[in-house]
């Protein structure tokens, strides 16, 4: 395969090819943090807990507030990008990848939050050594690792045909794409075989990215703790999850357009449709959140109450309605309105409010339920340490600097998808719709 | 077989937190300063906490009662525990395998008692203290999660004690160390199983009441008051 095989899409191998000094910049900053991070760590090691904030019976805080936001995240890419293929719709060519590997880096992340959370991290593997399957810890255990699995083969598949790009253009890097690639020359018998296997992972991973979030929501509904205890937090949950994730495909997509200069392949179209489907999850978000804190209002229970009253006027109102502010009144207005809904600026905008609004709807969630126990009657506060601000500031850096090394050794958007969309996806679509008309032909897809 | 059970009775309670200090010699628990204290970390496997109760006279409404490991016959903590680290066996004590514990503090978080502990840090004694600790009671490390046993080496002993005599083990044989202290005689400790002894009366009493029974966990330990306290803990 030669260079004119890449047709006009050669844009997109310029960041592999070519690396500025705005990226070692970009880089060594991330790794800085990331070292402070490191730094902390090795102190919560040496010290154990007792480094962090947290208390009796504040017993969870920030590690397990970011397991669920981390796991959250991870529901932009693969969950997005199989119902969009699944849906055949045309506008994902350009964004399907960038939205995948958000999937498999920020799942690493999220694990890993556990595991900083345990007083003995060196006992990990007795989880699978005396496994307890009545612990929604194991389900959590058995499901992201099998969504682990699934997204990183359903990054991988449609990576194979731009691999085999990079290996024929690149021979300084063949030890790398060479076998990564698995020989593939496009021949039509490879492609129906890719073709095939992108469906059928399409289809597998959407239940489980469903089942992931669930798990994690029962984790703690399955507790008696009052305002856990509740049946809607696995939808509440998976709807949040999606809701934070589209928000992070923004945020990445905005980076990347900018950062590489790919305006043509990440139009305003593309910002404008995830948008709208960011601002159907706001309103969902604000559903549940409603149909939650009604319910609980409603029923009235005293432990339940005072819960519910400790978010909505005790100590954690005010973070309570900067979740509301963030996670409703800013992104919905700007979403709702055509002209800011079409613009860059406008998506991400919304979108780091959402993030900022379902990191606290996490904390709201772990903290005031243990905040309050039913006995004895007390009110701790957990205020988080430096340790574990620190821990997490050092995995969204880490998070980013390997999102960034991963646009430099593949492309960010699929050659091979673009190609494709320019090649045949004209026609399939007229077909396609010729279809639906009266009169018009039986077409298979 | 036998199922172990408590009654506290509060009436007789003069909250000496005699019970307390006896917890804390004979289980090894180390003495936390005012820092852990004051961060919320004190480990106490028998603590008096305050409980919501009803103001008659000069009696004010807030009481202080001893609180420790309800021993729960459906414990909301072993079923979430993800390394089978936290068990119940056929006598009905809720134990805990430090050895084996990740310090995840699920249990910690499920259990709606508050009554176990996570080690915050490494057990630390005084100087002179270092050298009484109880040889029949393993001292937890750093990271795991303990809590009131029941004395349950304590039951060991007073088997194998019987067994040397060749007679069955007999009210009174297995006491904990609460039990044994307090001077008010206000915990009842016996066999919840053999309807003859005391705390099987007691917990009889129109007087007799457990905390959150309304959550199903059947808790093995009853406490006992004449004022009204029940659903407003």
């Amino acid at each position: 395969m030669d260079k004119s095989d890449i047709g006009q899409e050669e844009r997109l191998l310029r960041p592999i090819q070519e690396t500025g000094r705005g990226f070692w910049i970009f880089a060594g900053t991330l790794l800085a943090i990331g070292a402070w991070g490191v730094f902390a760590w090795f102190n919560q090691l040496r010290r154990g807990l007792d480094v962090s904030g947290l208390n009796v019976p504040v017993y969870w805080g920030l590690y397990i507030t970011n397991f669920v936001f981390f796991i959250g995240i991870s529901h932009a890419g693969t969950l997005i990008s199989a119902i969009l293929r699944l849906a055949h719709a045309e506008w994902r060519r350009s964004i399907t990848r960038a939205a995948e590997v958000i999937t498999v880096l920020v799942l690493f992340f999220g694990m890993s939050c556990v595991i900083l959370d345990l007083g003995r991290p060196d006992r990990v593997m007795n989880v699978l050594r005396h496994g307890n399957f009545t612990s929604p810890l194991l389900w959590d255990v058995c499901s992201v690792s099998l969504y682990l699995t699934a997204s990183t083969i359903y990054l991988y598949l449609p990576l194979i045909p731009d691999i085999a790009i990079l290996r024929d253009l690149i021979p300084g890097r063949r030890w790398l794409y060479g076998p990564l690639s698995l020989g593939w020359t496009g021949t039509p018998r490879q492609v129906h075989l890719l073709d095939k296997a992108i469906s059928v992972m399409a289809i597998i991973v959407i239940p489980i990215a469903v089942s992931v979030h669930t798990v994690v929501s029962w984790v703690f509904a399955m507790t008696v703790q009052p305002m856990w205890h509740s049946t809607i937090f696995g939808p509440y949950f998976v709807v949040g999850a999606i809701f934070s994730g589209i928000g992070a495909i923004l945020i990445a997509m905005a980076i990347i357009r900018k950062a590489y200069h790919l305006e043509d392949y990440l139009k305003p179209i593309h910002f404008n449709n995830l948008g709208l489907l960011l601002l159907v999850f706001s309103l969902l978000w604000f559903y549940f959140t409603f149909a939650e804190f009604l319910t609980t209002y409603y029923g009235g229970e005293p432990m339940h109450m005072t819960i519910f009253l400790s978010k909505t006027e005790g100590k954690f109102s005010p973070l309570f309605w900067t979740m509301f502010v963030t996670c409703f009144a800013i992104p919905f207005p700007l979403l709702a309105n055509r002209r800011t809904r079409g613009t860059v600026w406008g998506c991400v905008v919304a979108s780091v409010s959402v993030e900022v609004g379902m990191w606290l709807e996490r904390f709201l969630i772990v903290v005031p339920s243990l905040s309050n126990p039913r006995l004895p009657l007390t009110a701790a506060t957990y205020i988080p340490s430096w340790v574990e601000w620190s821990l997490f500031a050092a995995f969204i850096a880490i998070f980013m600097l390997l999102y960034a090394v991963f646009t430099k050794f593949f492309p960010i958007v699929s050659i091979w998808e673009i190609r494709e969309g320019r090649e045949s996806s004209v026609r399939e679509v007229s077909e396609r719709v010729e279809s639906y008309l009266p009169g018009g032909a039986e077409s298979a897809s | 077989m036998a199922r172990w059970g408590m009654v506290i009775d509060l009436d007789r309670c003069t909250a000496c937190q005699a019970c307390v200090v006896a917890c804390q010699v004979e289980n090894n628990v180390a003495p936390s300063n005012a820092g852990q204290a004051e961060a919320g970390r004190a480990i106490s496997w028998l603590r008096l906490v305050p409980i919501q109760g009803e103001r008659r006279g000069t009696r004010p409404d807030l009481q202080l009662i001893p609180l420790p490991c309800m021993h729960c016959s459906h414990p909301p903590c072993i079923k979430v525990c993800p390394v089978q680290a936290t068990k119940i066996d056929h006598e009905g004590l809720v134990s805990q395998v430090y050895s084996r514990c990740i310090g995840c503090r699920y249990c910690t978080t499920a259990c709606p008692y508050t009554v176990r502990h996570f080690n915050w840090k490494k057990p630390e004694w005084p100087a002179p203290m270092e050298e009484t600790l109880s040889p029949d009671v393993s001292v937890r490390p750093r990271g795991v999660v303990e809590k009131c046993s029941f004395c349950h080496h304590r039951l060991q002993r007073a088997k194998d004690k019987a067994q040397a005599e060749g007679r069955p083990l007999k009210e009174g044989d297995y006491l904990p160390a609460c039990a044994e202290s307090c001077p008010a005689e206000a915990i009842v400790f016996g066999d919840l199983d053999d309807p003859r002894s005391a705390v099987v009366r007691l917990s009889q009493s129109p007087r007799a009441f457990k905390l959150l029974e309304e959550l199903g966990t059947e808790p093995k330990v009853t406490y006992l008051s004449k004022g009204e306290w029940g659903g407003q803990v």
